[in-house]
């Protein structure tokens, strides 16, 4: 390089000068960035909430597609590749308990999601490139998050919903996969794509035997893309834990204790040491329900009457809400401020046993099946009121409520809709009643899944309603059978939107700097939704290993077959009939011996049966003799 | 969660049943399978044995719902069977599967319906309106009912008897029988037993025949040491007692316990009834029980839980001959198949003969004229004999109806409506006779009578075979026979004495035995050893018992075995000469 001539010495050095003003003025304007944030609840049957919230950003400028700092390339290509403006990825196992941990918070309206794998992407692409899309973004996904998400390709397997999802321009696609497994392999990519991976920060804390032992485990990856803020990844995982108590045994009702007091250390078996290096926050927040601070009066420290937090936390904030005085409230910690010496170890101590409850959904949804045998059945959706808007709007009873219903129902059960029934406290009611917009997709054999929206306007003074639909079962061809068929076939959660509550929840913003990722998504759309049961339809089976019986059955057949066509075609009658007559003309020895001592002459046989009917006879004296002898010898050799 | 049934036993006031129900939550499961597990207890009168089986039940729900490993929701039904175990477990499974959404049922009168109450988990946390509400669990993969009888007086282990038998003779998948057999045997020590005829256990022709058996077998294992074909005597007859009994209860169609309630939902149901070696006093023996008892149950749900598919495959048709072995579909078809293959050969063969060679070489000797015989029905003779089976299958309809009516006659003793029965049976026969012409009179030739009986019974027992095989094999026993032998008593009359002798006794004897009060009347006597003469109350009181449970044995035994008796009946008394009367009037 010593000899390169100055001019381009010079053009070099030039480049280099314009390549880091040009770095400078973007870290200037807008750079990657990475918040990472935990959530601790505890609920009220005995268990806690964990909810970890990763925040992944990436400016919009066009130079920038190829190299990222923090940000995961792999993302960043899916996004260009397939031109998707909105992509929710979730993995979930396990129910989230609507009575008891809560159906009206920002955690179970967008964190609740139903067991399997739920996809849902809307694209920036005219309408007619949409569906080729989806099907190579299911297999990129697949490929990125080691799981089955292939199986979404088929166009049985997903639907564009219009308005019961969620409002779009047909651009949306939805799928789901209620029996897919979720483990730590699909864990280990979503890890990946955090730049600090779980070697440090709040990732760290994700002890596998421990997160995989709760009640309910649910990671999630949502994607949004424009053109002005760029790209966001929303990574969260959440999970409900039971704390292991000090003895190494799990609380139960009947040990007298009503609610265990645990800390980060009984629940993930880890202490937080400091955050991830790259990340621009770290926070941890434990969130107390409004009803505990309800009963714990007026003042909100972190040490009470009811109960004692480990550390005393940086911050308090609480819920601005005008509706209710009170409201939950939030202890904030700054994991910068701890590291490996003075490791965070954030838990609670209750002083008192104390009861409470979760604000629950305006109605608790459950699907269910009806009838049996293999030919018909009815799906019933049936809705509870919990009288929640008693609290929110008054005792009025002529008000309505509106709740909208979106299912997607596989084509091989094939569903009336005609047959839609609604029963209100036990009255049959006219559909036209309570039905403001139905938009019916009918499923069609081996080609489209049935996918029902509908918008209904339920009384406020019911107590209970129910919908019924009534189904034909289909039939399947053989390759169409999945494996293990003979537990029966899954028909997808459906999910109930009641657009009329609003889950969100606004905290009070100190400095905009440091604004907390995770409360910014509390603050966003928070409709209230519930996510219903999976149903399992057992379908006709028929029995996989006939097929390998049939087919040994024809080889037997045809081998027989065969054999004897061969044997009489190669058989030749006349050569046979002449070896018969050499063979009569040979007499036997005994038969010569007594001619020959009645001192007879040994003369030609006469031509007839006589001689084989003699030679028949003897093999069978024969036969008889060895067998004697036989028989004889084994007895007496074994007595 | 409780499910209220309500019966009537008539219409002034109503007596209420409470089914309590629990569900457990699978932590990590995705509620789509449950498995349920049923104690019934009799809540007026509750009675130590039930009590425990209650703690048992209790014990094994309280272990669950600690269980981090399930990964299907248990419920437990604590069925109360004031009303009988069966109707308390049918009524919850009914509202399960078929509720109705309208408040006020419609159809009040009839015997139960269901209506909820509350009652849920044994958190304080959850509301009442909550607990108001019917909840579920997903489809059912199995249940398993476990009740605790009387203590055995001498029994040295504490034994479990199996009971598995549903409605119309369907079982269980074996794979459950066989758990269950498993690991109560050879986990917990307990005795294993299924239900037997103890009468032939102590029979001695059944013993002679098993002496027979094992003398043979040693012989054979002398020979070739390979063959292990011989069999002791008290396990041949044991097994014989189970068969016969295993048999008897699938032919009736009747469930042995409220596992039969599950059947008819397609869900694999076995039903266990611990009979302890202690007295229930006894504190230490019962702990062990339960924690024996409880590790069996357990045990029972982990096998269940652990499969990703539910039972499947072929092993639903077996007889069961110890609770350990059973006898398969593909063995038990093939002497059903040979006595069944026999009969359209025979029926061909005597429909084919009496068309050849006329009635001129027919053993009866009619002394009409073959000519005119032959000009008159010529190839479609066969057409008169149908008409007959059709008038008698008519008849036996009607027979087969009138219990319905007759029962909603008031206030009579059994002994008086099977009186009515029979009566109204034989008036209407003589009525059809009279408005079709009877058999004897129409002139029918009894091969070809006879033959259209075999192709009839030929029909019904195939297709009785497959609605309940059980019922199929026990009928063709003595139905085929007494077809085969069926003979006109004038036809035997030139045949010599031996040959004669043998066939009139051996149709007397099956013609007696195929009636099937008669039947009913000698295996009531074999089996208890008592001959009553109530007979015809009894046989009235067996059949609305068969009535009630709507077994395919009532319709099996008016719509195939009595028209086929009947039948036989008129080939015995077949004139065997064409009427005089007809005759002359041509």
């Amino acid at each position: 390089m010593a000899a390169a001539p100055p001019a381009l010495r010079r053009l070099l050095l030039f480049s280099l000068l314009l390549l880091a003003s040009v770095a400078a003025a973007a870290e200037g304007e807008e750079e990657e960035e990475f918040t990472e944030e935990l959530l601790l609840r505890p609920l009220p049957d005995r268990k806690a909430l964990a909810h970890f919230h990763f925040r992944s950003s990436a400016p919009p400028s066009a130079a920038a597609g190829r190299h990222h700092h923090v940000f995961p390339k792999a993302i960043a290509q899916l996004v260009q590749q397939f031109h998707i403006s909105e992509l929710e990825l979730s993995f979930t196992q396990g129910r989230w308990n609507y009575e008891q941990w809560g159906g009206y918070d920002p955690m179970s309206t967008n964190y609740a999601k139903p067991p399997g794998v739920e996809l849902w992407a809307a694209f920036d692409l005219p309408l007619d490139e949409i569906d080729a899309t989806w099907k190579n973004l299911t297999h990129t996904l697949s490929g990125l998050f080691c799981a089955s998400i292939n199986f979404l390709e088929s166009s049985t397997a997903f639907s564009a919903p219009r308005w019961g999802f969620k409002l779009n321009e047909d651009n949306l696609r939805y799928g789901a996969l209620p029996r897919e497994a979720v483990c730590t392999e699909n864990l280990t990519p979503w890890l990946k794509l955090l730049p600090c991976r779980d070697k440090a920060g709040i990732a760290s804390l994700l002890y596998r035997p421990s997160i995989y032992k709760g009640y309910y485990h649910s990671q999630k990856l949502k994607l949004t893309s424009s053109q002005s803020f760029g790209i966001i990844i929303d990574q969260t995982l959440t999970v409900v834990l039971q704390p292991d108590n000090f003895r190494g045994q799990q609380l139960h009702s009947t040990d007298g204790q009503l609610q265990p007091s645990w800390s980060m250390k009984d629940l993930f078996n880890r202490k937080l040491s400091g955050k991830c290096r790259v990340s621009k926050s770290s926070r941890v927040f434990l969130e107390i329900e409004k009803d505990i601070v309800d009963k714990s009066g007026t003042e909100v420290s972190w040490t009470n009457e009811l109960f004692v937090l480990s550390t005393a936390p940086d911050r308090v904030l609480k819920e601005l809400n005008n509706m209710d005085a009170q409201s939950s409230s939030l202890y904030e910690y700054d994991v910068s401020n701890y590291n490996n010496d003075k490791p965070l170890d954030v838990g609670i101590t209750w002083k008192l046993p104390l009861i409470w409850s979760c604000t629950p959904a305006p109605y608790h949804a459950n699907r269910f099946l009806m009838g049996s045998g293999n030919e018909r059945g009815s799906i019933a959706l049936s809705f509870r009121s919990t009288n929640l808007h008693k609290q929110l709007f008054g005792n009025s009873n002529d008000c309505s409520i509106k709740a909208v219903v979106f299912q997607v129902v596989p084509w091989y059960v094939k569903v009336y809709y005609h047959s839609l029934q609604i029963f209100i406290d036990g009255n049959s009611k006219a559909i036209s009643e309570l039905v403001d917009k139905i938009h019916v997709t009918p499923s069609e054999d081996k080609h489209l899944p049935g996918t029902l929206e509908m918008l209904l306007r339920l009384p406020c003074s019911m107590e209970s309603a129910t919908l019924s639909l009534d189904f034909d079962k289909g039939f399947l061809h053989i390759d169409e059978y999945p494996p293990d068929a003979n537990q029966g076939f899954d028909i997808p959660s459906a999910l109930v939107t009641f657009p009329e509550f609003n889950s969100s929840r606004s905290y009070p913003e100190t400095d905009t700097l440091s604004v907390s990722r995770l409360l910014q998504t509390f603050k966003e759309d928070g409709v209230v939704k519930s996510y219903t049961e999976v149903l399992l339809v057992p379908l006709t089976t028929p029995d996989f290993s006939m097929p390998y019986n049939v087919i040994t059955f024809t080889c037997t057949v045809l081998a027989l077959y065969f054999g004897s066509l061969l044997n009489a075609l190669r058989r030749r009658i006349g050569e046979e009939e002449r070896e018969l007559k050499k063979a009569a003309t040979k007499r036997g020895l005994i038969p010569l011996l007594i001619a020959k001592l009645r001192g007879k002459k040994v003369d030609p046989p006469p031509q007839g049966s006589s001689p084989t009917s003699l030679l028949s006879t003897k093999l069978l004296l024969k036969v008889v003799f060895v067998v004697v002898v036989a028989v004889s010898f084994h007895y007496l050799s074994n007595s | 969660m409780t499910n209220n049934m309500a019966a009537k036993p008539n219409g002034t006031y109503t007596n209420f049943g409470i089914n309590t129900v629990g569900i457990i939550r699978a932590p990590r499961g995705d509620g789509k399978e449950a498995i349920v597990l049923v104690t019934p207890y009799n809540s007026q009168k509750v009675t130590p044995n039930e009590l425990l089986s209650l703690a048992l039940g209790f014990s094994v729900f309280s272990l669950l719902s600690r269980a981090a490993w399930l990964s299907k929701d248990i419920v437990w039904l604590s069925a109360d069977s004031q009303f009988g175990e069966y109707s308390a477990v049918s009524s919850w499974l009914n509202q399960y599967h078929n509720p109705m959404f309208l408040s006020h049922p419609v159809n009040l009168d009839t015997k139960i319906y269901g209506a909820n109450q509350f009652l849920y988990k044994p958190d304080g946390t959850a509301e009442k309106a909550e607990l108001m509400a019917f909840k579920r669990a997903g489809t059912m993969a199995a249940a398993l009912i476990f009740k605790v009888g009387e203590t055995r007086k001498y029994g040295d282990r504490d034994s479990v008897t199996m009971y598995a038998e549903a409605s119309n003779g369907q079982m269980p998948n074996l794979d459950l029988l066989n758990v269950v057999h498993y690991l109560a045997v050879h986990r917990q020590g307990f005795r294993v037993n299924v239900e037997t005829f103890n009468s032939l256990l102590s029979s001695s022709w059944l013993r002679v025949i098993a002496e027979v058996f094992q003398n043979l077998g040693s012989v054979l294992r002398k020979i070739n040491p390979d063959w292990k074909l011989d069999v002791t005597v008290p396990d041949y007859v044991e097994g014989t007692a189970n068969l016969a009994s295993s048999m008897y209860n699938q032919a009736l169609g009747v469930p042995t316990g409220s596992h039969g309630a599950f059947r008819d939902y397609q869900v694999d149901a076995v039903s266990l009834e611990f009979a302890p070696a202690f007295h229930l006093k006894n504190e230490n023996a019962k702990s062990s029980f339960l924690l024996r008892g409880g590790r069996l149950t357990e045990g029972v749900v982990r096998s269940v839980n652990n499969l990703l598919e539910k039972f499947h495959q072929s092993f639903f048709l077996y007889f069961l001959t110890a609770p350990s072995k059973f006898i398969s579909v593909g063995v038990y078809m093939i002497p059903f198949a040979l006595l069944l293959a026999p009969l359209p050969i025979v029926a061909a063969a005597l429909a084919g003969g009496s068309k050849t060679k006329g009635k001129l070489e027919d053993e009866c000797k009619t002394k009409g004229n073959a000519d005119d015989l032959q000009m008159e029905g010529g190839s479609w003779k066969w057409l008169k004999s149908a008409r007959v089976l059709l008038i008698i299958q008519f008849w036996a309809v009607l027979v087969s109806l009138l219990p319905y009516y007759i029962s909603q006659i008031p206030g009579a003793m059994p002994i008086q409506y099977a009186v009515i029965w029979a009566v109204l049976s034989i008036t209407i026969l003589i009525i059809l006779y009279a408005m079709f012409g009877s058999p004897s009179r129409a002139g029918v030739e009894w091969k070809l009578l006879k033959a259209t009986m075999i192709t009839s019974i030929t029909i019904g027992m195939g297709l009785m075979s497959i609605i309940n095989f059980a019922t199929a094999q026990l009928g063709a026993l003595i139905l085929i026979p007494m077809c085969l032998f069926s003979r006109p008593l004038r036809a035997q009359l030139e045949m010599n004495f031996l040959p004669r002798t043998v066939l009139l006794a051996s149709n007397i004897l099956l013609t007696v035995l195929g009636f099937p009060p008669a039947a009913f009347l000698i295996m009531k006597g074999l089996s208890k050893g008592s001959w009553t003469v109530d007979i015809v109350g009894d046989f009235w009181l067996w059949m609305e018992f068969l009535w009630e449970w709507s077994s395919a044995t009532y319709l099996y035994v008016f719509l195939v075995h009595l028209p086929c008796w009947l039948l036989c009946i008129h080939v015995l008394l077949h004139p065997c000469y064409q009427p005089e009367s007809k005759m002359k009037q041509e």
